[in-house]
């Protein structure tokens, strides 16, 4: 019984191993396209949407005040420069030779010596937001205007020390973002892993009458269904794992946190909860997906009807990305698929229960066994096998 | 009379999909394709089911082979019944058809040893029954290529050899030289007179008289899924050629028809 189960396994391992295109096209691919995707994406939105670290702001002024002219002067990254009046200096802007231009009120210093509330002097600042580095100086400027404002009329500070304020750590920077990103990404990946294989292993030998070369065997039918379905699951593993490790390796350049993704706050245990829910959830998917095969008569019928599934998945998926917190009832963990994208945005996010892992992964498990059974018993029906 | 294999008033019929009976322009949701099938086969002999396409030969077969169960009778293979016990007939029996297809991706030798390691032949027994058979159908020269890279006779050939893995006494093969040039078809006939000098029981099917003829010891006339006469050559014949004997009673169960 055991042996033909494995000798099963084997040949539909060898069957993909052996074959350079399926490797490329499912291992391979995924992990390198995403990774070559996401950094491509993360670098290029760097480069369009920020100017390098040591880039100067050309700020033109009219009626520079005294005490401002003074204060631009401490400040490394902007080159100020007088210029004739609003005219002249709407030129320049125009012309793209400054990055913003402020008009002062003339006697700035001195009207704001009188502190009346009744004559507050105004400052223009025109500036062009379809060039990056003017929109960046227009923000700079508003927010060094701004502190130059509190330094003269100062009545309270907020956090102006040297301390940390921000409690946080990278690492729970970290699991934030994973648990709202990853979960998704992971049933994405699951999903086109298992696709690319099992309408090819159940509807493509139906299709290519190999499957009933099988079935005169002296084979069970459930060896049949537990061979393929045990074979096609570890294959769409490492076609998880490749997608995983594309994404995981490409995330800092993503989401802008170059260098600071920071995955060591998960421990052993995190990581073997991860790998039990991702397993039993492959399970799931891989059984149903097989069931449906087993009913399509082509290969191109099976992914058709594949795809409705693949679409729920998705939107299941999406609840972790709207931020709302994990549900606690151990209820909610009896819903397939959805208890898997819980509790992986869980775990990634360490605020998991125990019992609710376990619900999942004992859920999913049981499900897939009575998937199995439901597909030997079709393997077992002339009507699907040999439908015409 | 010693029967190794028995059918008992087997039918079958079958539910015709909307995309079938468009294709065959009839407005019938079933087809009965076989009809109160009654017939036995003796061990040692060579048994031949005649008759022309959509006769229900290849339903016969696969009734027997345990794919499809009858929806009323029995068979009886060995001593077991395919109907209550599939298992045991399974490992009996070696069965081909054209539609059992091999992977085209493995060699001859991978999916030879895969489907003698089903059938738990042991690894001494099999490699001398592979060196045998592939020798005995020129395959051996070929046992590293890819099977989608076989001519159709290798296939075949292949598929026979494959079939036999675990030396059945049993041997039921659904027109075995359809598709075949004459020299292949030739390799397969005498294999089969071989098999039975060595004492294998041989059911075949076939739609071609010289076949019948030349191969086997008795024969069944099936028509529209009716066995209309079963017995040996000469008794079936009747004084005249066999295919003249055939389009007689093909004739009478057409007028009865209308
Ligand atoms: N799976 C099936 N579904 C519907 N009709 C079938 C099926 N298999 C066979 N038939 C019909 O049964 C009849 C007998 O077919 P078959 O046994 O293949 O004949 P033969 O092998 O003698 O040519 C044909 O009319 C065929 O169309
Ligand atoms: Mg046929």
């Amino acid at each position: 019984m055991k042996s033909n189960v494995i000798t099963i396994i084997r040949k539909e391992l060898r069957r993909f191993f052996f074959d350079p295109r399926l490797v490329i096209s499912t291992l391979i691919l995924p992990g390198l396209l995403i990774y070559l995707v996401y950094s491509f994406m993360g670098t290029g939105f760097t480069a369009s949407f920020s100017t390098p670290d040591t880039y100067v702001y050309k700020v033109d002024t009219v009626n520079v005040p005294e005490s401002i002219h003074g204060y631009f002067d401490g400040i490394y990254f902007v080159d100020q420069n007088e210029v004739d009046g609003y005219n002249a200096g709407k030129e320049r802007l125009d012309a793209g030779e400054s990055d913003a231009l402020i008009v002062f009120p003339e006697g700035f210093d001195e009207t704001v010596a009188k502190r009346d509330p009744e004559d507050i002097p105004n400052i223009d600042i025109y500036y062009n937001s379809s060039r990056v580095p003017s929109a960046e100086a227009y923000t700079n400027l508003v927010r060094i205007l701004d502190s130059y404002e509190k330094s003269i009329s100062n009545v309270f500070d907020i956090n102006n020390t040297e301390k940390q304020y921000d409690l946080s750590t990278q690492k729970e920077v970290t699991s934030k973002v994973f648990s709202m990103i990853l979960p998704m990404l992971i049933m994405v990946f699951l999903f086109s892993g298992c696709m690319s294989i099992a309408p090819e292993s159940i509807a493509g030998e139906k299709e290519r009458g190999t499957i009933a070369t099988l079935l005169v065997t002296p084979v069970s039918r459930s060896e049949i269904a537990i061979g393929k379905i045990l074979s096609v699951s570890f294959i769409a593993l490492l076609s998880g794992i490749s997608s995983a490790a594309g994404t995981i390796l490409s995330l800092p350049k993503l989401v802008g946190l170059s260098g600071q993704v920071d995955a060591s706050g998960y421990g052993i245990g995190d990581y073997v909860f991860m790998l039990l829910v991702i397993l039993s959830t492959i399970m799931v998917i891989v059984s149903v997906m097989s069931i449906i095969s087993a009913f399509a008569r082509t290969v191109k019928e099976a992914n058709t009807a594949v795809l409705p599934l693949m679409i729920l998945s998705m939107l299941v998926s999406v609840t972790t990305m709207f931020g709302s917190s994990v549900p606690n009832d151990a209820v909610w963990y009896l819903i397939p698929l959805y208890n898997s994208v819980q509790c992986m945005s869980a775990v990634f996010g360490m605020s998991y229960s125990l019992v609710n892992v376990i619900t999942t992964v004992s859920l999913n498990v049981s499900l897939s066994i009575v998937l199995l059974i439901v597909l030997a018993k079709m393997f077992n029906s002339e009507r699907i096998m040999f439908s015409r | 009379m010693d029967e190794i294999l028995e059918l008992k008033n087997v039918s079958k019929t079958f539910r015709l999909s909307a995309k079938q009976r468009k294709i065959e322009h009839t407005d019938s949701k079933l087809r009965v394709a076989v009809s109160d099938l009654s017939f036995g086969v003796e061990k040692g002999e060579i048994f031949g089911l005649l008759g022309p396409n959509g006769a229900g030969k290849t339903t016969t077969l696969r009734m027997i082979s345990t794919l499809i169960r009858p929806d009323s009778g029995d068979i009886i293979v060995g001593g077991s019944s395919a109907v209550s016990s599939p298992w045991d007939v399974r490992s009996k029996i070696g069965f081909l058809t054209s539609e059992l297809k091999l992977e085209d991706f493995f060699t001859p030798n991978y999916i030879y040893d895969f489907f003698s390691s089903l059938h738990n032949v042991d690894e001494k027994v099999r490699d001398e029954r592979k060196q045998f058979l592939f020798e005995k159908f020129g395959i051996d020269r070929f046992a590293e290529v890819r099977i989608a890279n076989l001519s159709t006779g290798m296939k075949q050939k292949l598929s026979i050899a494959v079939s036999l893995v675990h030396d059945p006494e049993i041997i039921i093969f659904d027109e075995p030289t359809n598709g075949l040039d004459v020299i292949t078809s030739r390799t397969v006939t005498d294999f089969l007179l071989e098999l039975k000098s060595r004492g294998k029981t041989i059911v075949v099917s076939t739609h071609i008289f010289s076949l019948v003829e030349k191969l086997c010891d008795r024969v069944g006339i099936l028509i529209d899924g009716v066995l209309v006469a079963c017995g040996s050559i000469e008794s079936v014949s009747d004084g005249m050629s066999l295919e003249d004997r055939f389009f007689d009673m093909y004739r009478k169960v057409m007028d009865k028809r209308q």
